[in-house]
């Protein structure tokens, strides 16, 4: 398979380990924002294979993982009204609300449904005319596009039974939240090669300098990752805190252009609730006021109830900002199984406990 | 005790306390039905597909199976002849012949006669190259919006042909794990018919009956330890399961096992692990190390990318490990229910 192959290829992957562990004098502690990076360190076992003091901390980039409670109350409260169609992405369907899931929900009665893309509850929306279709617009920047598309569709093709239940999340807010914070343990960032595909690298040169901290824009295969760890090595060894594309088959510098106006043509920067964080100012997206028709929090007003942060053994929040590993969670497999998440990074398989029970339970 | 007090007594399987689409996925959630409602209720053990029962002088082996596929009509098949594939696949899995189904059929109001005749045509063709027939079988309609269309229940005997019976507590340290050809195909068919999702190339079931190779690898002499088809849940939950109900630990090499190139593309773009994906024709095989090569030279006169995939580790807590590309070695453990498509 082109561009899987070759960068899944043992000889390469073993040589640029041996260059790291050439490069590393010293511990490093290394956070990978994605969780599609947290999955494939993992499904690979390269944190097994890097040299002795080189930790990889797994970041909040997980947005099913970072959705509020709140938020997916919401969506069950429209998925229960009668004539409405909630559709979603397969991984949030699964995610814990304050109660339930979308899927305890779907088996009461609620209209669930899974699509691969936005732009088929669009077409849903046209096939069902007498129905209510909401998509659960979950995702970072690189989600937005296409999430993006499918409000200016309905809303040029005039699909007035389409709305969309916005709940994206930028990655640069919470990175200097992370970065900015106390106890802050990170001393690189791999940055999320699809969302830098969209965005490019603008707002990290500022982010890198402001920290000191460098960021290296990282794909998804095992060479990608380690050639984004040895550049960040590289990086943290001479002293310097840049920005680096290790991901150049995919990542222009200044992203994509028509993307990016599609989505400032239909969002807006707002501030946004993290699960586990708290809020961070402007690291979400909502609608513009010439598209709030299409903003399902607007027709169903009476859905979103305010957040309540739950307090208990679970310490997602922790997880999610590297200041501890899953295992060191007291209900970490335990009370917290993928069956009974106690809280989000369990239940999607990029969360970062999830991956961790499926990979590395032995160990723990 | 009163009746109320015995450990059996159903515990609610989550907070929700109602069944859900992942109870029906082939993993944990399923275990958990079968182990904590079903299972006691009726007194029997639950770690083979079919069951054997002793007949006059005889051995009998008899399974039962629903198919709730949709759409009706895959590339590579249709309910019809999955339906009389899969129960055929059960019997062979306890090592036995196929000799003789029947089949109920609930159908959903409304739903075009055409389409009945087609199913049955296609099941009646499935039968007659398995070499069994449909002797009796049952209709039930129910009102529109209460099935989905179709829905069919096989259930089939068949005559106990293998020496020893097939099952878990047979597998011994240092047997071989065979898996009788490439993976992950049923499920990647469906998948993309079902939703409108186009490749390059038409990604078709392997749905097709395996009892044939069974016979073979039971005639020639093969010393066959357990058998299971890689159905709901893939080859891996299928392992697992064994390995599990064993108390053995297994080790595959995921390099051994083959995925065709167009499904393993399928798999990376909906983030599906090919692993746990369902097959309709494919099978693995516990068999004694001695008897390894033998086994391998009988599945690939019919399938060239059968495999020798892995080794029972020895007694343990009953683990699949899967050993990466790169030497990595990772837990395989069973999905709670059904893989569902990743976000980015």
């Amino acid at each position: 398979m082109k561009f899987i192959d070759e960068y899944r290829a043992a000889p390469a992957v073993l040589s640029a380990l041996e260059r790291l562990r050439r490069l590393a004098t010293r511990p490093w502690n290394i956070m990978e924002i994605c969780g599609g990076q947290t999955h494939a360190i993992l499904r690979f076992g390269i944190d097994q294979l890097l040299p002795e003091g080189l930790r990889l901390i797994h970041g909040p980039g997980c947005p099913v993982c970072v959705t509020p409670a709140s938020l997916i109350d919401a969506a069950i409260a429209m998925a229960r009204t009668p004539g409405v169609i909630l559709a979603s992405f397969g991984d949030m369907i699964r995610v814990p609300g304050t109660r339930e899931s979308l899927a305890e929900a779907r088996s009461a009665g609620a209209g669930v449904r899974i699509v691969e893309s936005p732009l088929a509850a669009v077409e849903m929306a046209r096939r069902h005319p007498d129905a209510q279709v909401v998509f659960f617009g979950v995702g970072f920047e690189n989600t937005a596009p296409a999430t993006a598309l499918a409000v200016s569709l309905a809303a040029r093709q005039r699909v007035q039974n389409f709305s969309m239940l916005a709940a994206h999340v930028l990655v640069p807010p919470a990175l200097e939240a992370i970065l900015g914070a106390e106890n802050c343990q990170v001393d690189g960032i791999l940055a999320a090669g699809h969302v830098c595909a969209v965005e490019g690298e603008r707002d990290y040169t500022r982010i890198a300098a402001r920290y000191g901290t460098p960021i290296v824009v990282t794909g998804f295969e095992p060479l990608d990752l380690l050639c984004g760890i040895l550049a960040c090595v590289r990086q943290l060894e001479g002293g310097q805190a840049k920005v680096e594309n290790a991901y150049r088959r995919a990542v222009r510098p200044a992203g994509n252009a028509k993307a990016q106006a599609l989505v400032r043509e239909v969002y807006e920067p707002a501030d946004a609730i993290w699960r586990g964080i708290g809020l961070i100012p402007a690291s979400g997206l909502r609608l513009r006021e010439a598209y709030s028709d299409f903003d399902a929090l607007l027709r169903f007003p009476s859905a979103l109830r305010e957040d309540s942060m739950q307090a208990g053994p679970c310490l997602a929040g922790q997880v999610l900002q590297g200041i501890i590993e899953p295992p060191a969670c007291p209900a970490f497999g335990q009370a917290c199984t993928p069956d009974h998440p106690l809280g989000a990074p369990m239940v999607s398989a990029e969360g970062a406990c999830s991956a961790f029970y499926q990979y590395k339970r032995h160990v723990a | 005790m009163s009746p109320e007090f015995t450990l059996s007594c159903p515990l609610p399987l989550d907070a929700s306390g109602r069944v859900q689409i992942g109870h029906g996925g082939g993993g944990r959630l399923t275990r958990d039905l079968i182990e904590r409602i079903f299972a006691p209720a009726f007194g029997s053990r639950a770690d083979t597909d079919a069951a054997v029962l002793a007949l006059g002088g005889g051995q009998l082996a008899m399974t039962t199976d629903s198919f709730v596929v949709q759409p009706l009509f895959f590339p590579g098949g249709d309910i019809g002849s999955l339906a009389v594939h899969g129960t055929v696949n059960d019997l062979a899995m306890a090592g036995a012949r196929p000799l003789a189904l029947a089949a109920a059929f609930i159908l959903e109001e409304g739903l075009p006669l055409e389409t009945v005749a087609r199913v049955a045509a296609s099941m009646a063709e499935a039968a007659r190259r398995c070499g069994v027939r449909i002797l009796t079988g049952d209709t039930k309609v129910v009102e529109r919006g209460r099935g989905d269309g179709l829905f069919i229940t096989t259930t089939g005997v068949g005559a106990l042909v293998a020496p020893a019976p097939l099952e878990p507590s047979r597998v011994e340290a240092g047997d071989a794990l065979l898996v009788s050809g490439d993976i992950a195909r049923h499920g990647i068919a469906v998948m993309a018919s079902r939703e409108g999702l186009e490749f390059e190339s038409r990604i078709e079931s392997d749905s097709a009956p395996i009892h044939e190779e069974v016979m073979t690898l039971i005639g020639e002499g093969v010393e066959l330890h357990c058998l299971r088809d890689c159905t709901r849940g893939g080859l891996a939950t299928a392992l697992i399961e064994i390995a599990g109900a064993a108390q053995m630990d297994f080790q595959v090499d995921e390099q051994q096992i083959a995925v065709r190139g167009d499904v393993r593309a399928a798999c990376e773009l909906l983030g599906f692990d090919p692993l746990y994906v369902a097959n309709e024709g494919r099978f693995a095989a516990i068999v004694s190390a001695g008897c390894a090569e033998r086994a391998l030279e009988i599945l690939r006169r019919n399938r060239p990318e059968a495999a020798i995939i892995g080794t029972v580790l020895g007694r343990g807590s009953g683990r699949l490990t899967a050993k990466g590309p790169l030497g990595a070695v990772r837990v395989l453990d069973l999905l709670s229910g059904e893989q569902l498509p990743r976000i980015c």
